[in-house]
């Protein structure tokens, strides 16, 4: 029997595969990294967000080499002899003073690090929730699905601007409750969508082979359903950052965001609109940064989203061998 | 049909009870007391106990909820939003005087956005892939991640402020209203920048729902039949394929659309706009709890009843739409 099986064995050598036709397994999200690598926008997108995390951690070190805090009014050096905010590239000053004499530099980067907390924080708390009560609700389904269902649906439909305009006006306005805010108004997108997909999964037959190996539901939705659920929770949360980013600026714009002097990008934006219009420098780089950054972040989304979906493999596949025969 | 208006109507009036509990318990719960608010700086302990009699402060907080709710129903002469705590105006009063203005800047902002936002999208959707899909995709993401006050401000500075500087002052200055009763010419004039402004943010969503929704129309087998009969590819596009991929547009259409009825905070607070959205701000600013409660109860009346003219619509305009 064992002699047979191995002369079996030697009988049927395969032939090798010659090396460029050779087939390699590749693991889904290895697959996801080759496409990200491929894609240039993607890369460009990475690569402006790693600089403005960048810009971010080296916050205090931009302050110490400038010798500015963040909040300082640099009363002697940081205006003009007639008392006049200095333009950029003054002395000192590399994209030049507002009106009371703080270096714009040092406040964009503090600013990068209030957006970015907001951006990341309020979305990651958002997919948390988002995915607890929306597998919750499309697991179980029933009463509870009933209800959570309609949760979202009431959540999803409140003008939320203006409601957290109300929270923070009661509460009075500070990073946390922004950041809290935020991600409250986001959760409801997320917990939707895997609903939806939880709905579709648990009637799989995977989930009824876990069932007869005696996994518990909660073993079931969050080891066995979750993994399924990942492309499009990530493609979502991707897009969500953005959207953070800017409900954060647009709260700090109307003074019900991040409390001055901690500098946030939409607090000097509205700092700058109370000056009004003569020193365009105030505006232009706050808002060169927000928009950098939340382009940075939907481009990102967007390539991530292609790359996830099967269906764009095709694309991708014909993109490779133009640039196979391009090179050739 | 009937039945799913019903259930509709059910849960728009549950999320609309939600709003206005969470906002009774914000107003209540909150640090602060309503009658020392309403009494100002010069409040004796005689006034105070007078403006908790005669406001219902002074009663179990249940009670207060009851008349609070009671005050809501729809019943007319009995309806009532409350007092502004500033100048003593009942809030019906406030929205009345500022809604005009949101309906104006909704209804020029919907036409322009819905315009501009199918058109760059019937276009994208006509040649995948070509040098004009390309351009509305820069359009759409450049759109969606503008935060609409960058938007407001940059039309501000190059359209108003440099052109005035330049001595030409073809844009009024913020803060500019003309009802249309009194000049329509200038009302337009007034609000030609607001428009752009809440056009240019939203057509994004419209061009990118737009392309999406008419390419998979246009891949469906009808659509052939349509081009096998030999009609023109412009009666195929906007006929056939177009008509039947807006059913998606109308959702968002209605949402936006009670967005901006409900106060467009951001535009109004930047063009001096004295509709919803500003009056709630400078409330917010005050301490002016029942105005900004008024305000936020308006606006989400508005809100919930668009989304169930949404859904009504869509089952509608959308025959396998199959109502639950």
């Amino acid at each position: 029997m064992s002699l047979a099986a191995t002369q079996l064995a030697t009988s049927e050598v395969i032939p090798e595969e010659p090396e460029s036709r050779r087939i390699e397994g590749r693991t889904p999200a290895q697959l996801v990294f080759q496409r990200l690598r491929t894609d240039r926008v993607a890369l460009l997108s990475i690569i402006v967000i790693l600089l403005i995390v960048a810009v971010a951690i080296a916050a205090p070190l931009i302050a110490g080499v400038t010798g500015h805090g963040p909040a300082d009014a640099n009363v002697d050096t940081g205006t003009d002899a007639s008392g006049q905010p200095l333009p950029p590239g003054s002395a000192g000053y590399l994209l030049g003073t507002d009106n009371l004499g703080r270096d714009i530099l040092v406040r964009i980067a503090y600013g990068a690090r209030i957006s970015l907390l907001v951006g990341v924080l309020a979305t990651a708390i958002a997919t948390v929730f988002g995915v607890v009560v929306g597998l919750f609700a499309g697991y179980f389904g029933g009463w509870l699905d009933s209800i959570l269902a309609r949760l979202l649906d009431v959540v999803l439909s409140f003008p939320y601007v203006l409601l957290a305009i109300v929270l923070v006006s009661v509460f009075g306005a500070s990073l946390p409750l922004t950041i809290l805010v935020i991600a409250f108004f986001s959760f409801a997108a997320i917990g939707r969508i895997v609903r939806g997909q939880a709905l579709s999964q648990r009637e799989k037959e995977y989930v009824e082979a876990a069932h007869s190996l005696g996994a518990g539901n909660l073993r079931i939705m969050f080891v066995d359903i979750l993994p399924n659920l990942v492309a499009p929770v990530i493609v979502l949360a991707t897009l969500l950052i953005p959207a953070a980013i800017i409900f954060e600026a647009t709260l700090s714009f109307l003074g019900l965001g991040v409390v001055p002097p901690t500098p946030s990008w939409g607090n000097m934006l509205a700092d700058a609109e109370g000056v009004g219009f003569q020193a365009w420098w105030f505006y232009i780089f706050p808002m060169l940064f927000l928009l950098i950054t939340t382009l940075a972040f939907n481009l990102l989304g967007d390539a991530v989203r292609d790359a996830l979906d099967p269906r764009t493999e095709r694309i991708f596949a014909r993109r490779r061998k133009d640039a196979n025969t391009a090179t050739r | 049909m009937i039945r799913f208006l019903i259930r509709r109507i059910v849960l728009g009036l549950i999320t609309l009870w939600v709003i206005v509990t969470l906002v009774f318990v914000l107003y209540y719960a909150a640090p602060h007391d309503p009658a020392r608010q309403l009494a100002g700086r010069a409040a004796t302990p005689a006034l105070l106990h007078q403006i908790d009699r005669e406001y219902g402060f002074d009663q179990p907080i249940l009670v207060q909820y009851w008349h609070y709710i009671g005050r809501l129903l729809p019943i007319p002469g009995h309806f009532d939003l409350g007092t502004s705590n500033t100048n003593r105006l009942p809030v019906t009063t406030i929205v009345a005087q500022a809604l005009p203005i949101d309906i104006s800047l909704a209804v020029g902002g919907a036409i322009l956005f819905s315009v501009l936002g199918i058109s760059v999208g019937v276009l994208a959707a006509r040649r995948p892939r070509s040098f004009w899909d390309r351009s509305a995709t820069v359009f759409v993401l450049t759109g969606v991640s503008m935060p609409i006050f960058i938007l407001a401000l940059l039309l501000l500075y190059v359209f108003y402020y440099l052109l005035t500087v330049h001595g030409i002052a073809i844009f009024p200055k913020p803060g500019s209203w003309t009802p249309i009763t009194t000049n329509p010419l200038e009302w337009a004039h007034d609000l030609i920048l607001p428009w752009i402004t809440l056009a240019l943010i939203t057509a994004a969503t419209y061009s990118r729902l737009t392309r999406s929704s008419l390419l998979e129309t246009l891949g469906e087998d009808y659509i052939r039949t349509a081009r096998a009969k030999g009609l023109s590819e412009r009666r195929v596009v906007y006929r056939h394929a177009l008509r039947s991929s807006l059913t998606p547009i109308v959702t968002q259409f209605g949402i936006d659309l009670a967005g901006v009825l409900g106060g467009a905070i951001v535009t109004e607070t930047i063009f001096g706009l004295p509709g919803l959205g500003l009056t709630v701000v400078q409330a917010i600013q005050v301490q002016n709890l029942p105005v900004v409660i008024g305000v936020v109860l308006v606006a989400s009346f508005f809100v919930v009843a668009a989304n169930i003219v949404v859904d009504a619509l869509y089952a509608v305009l959308d025959p396998r739409v199959r109502l639950t």
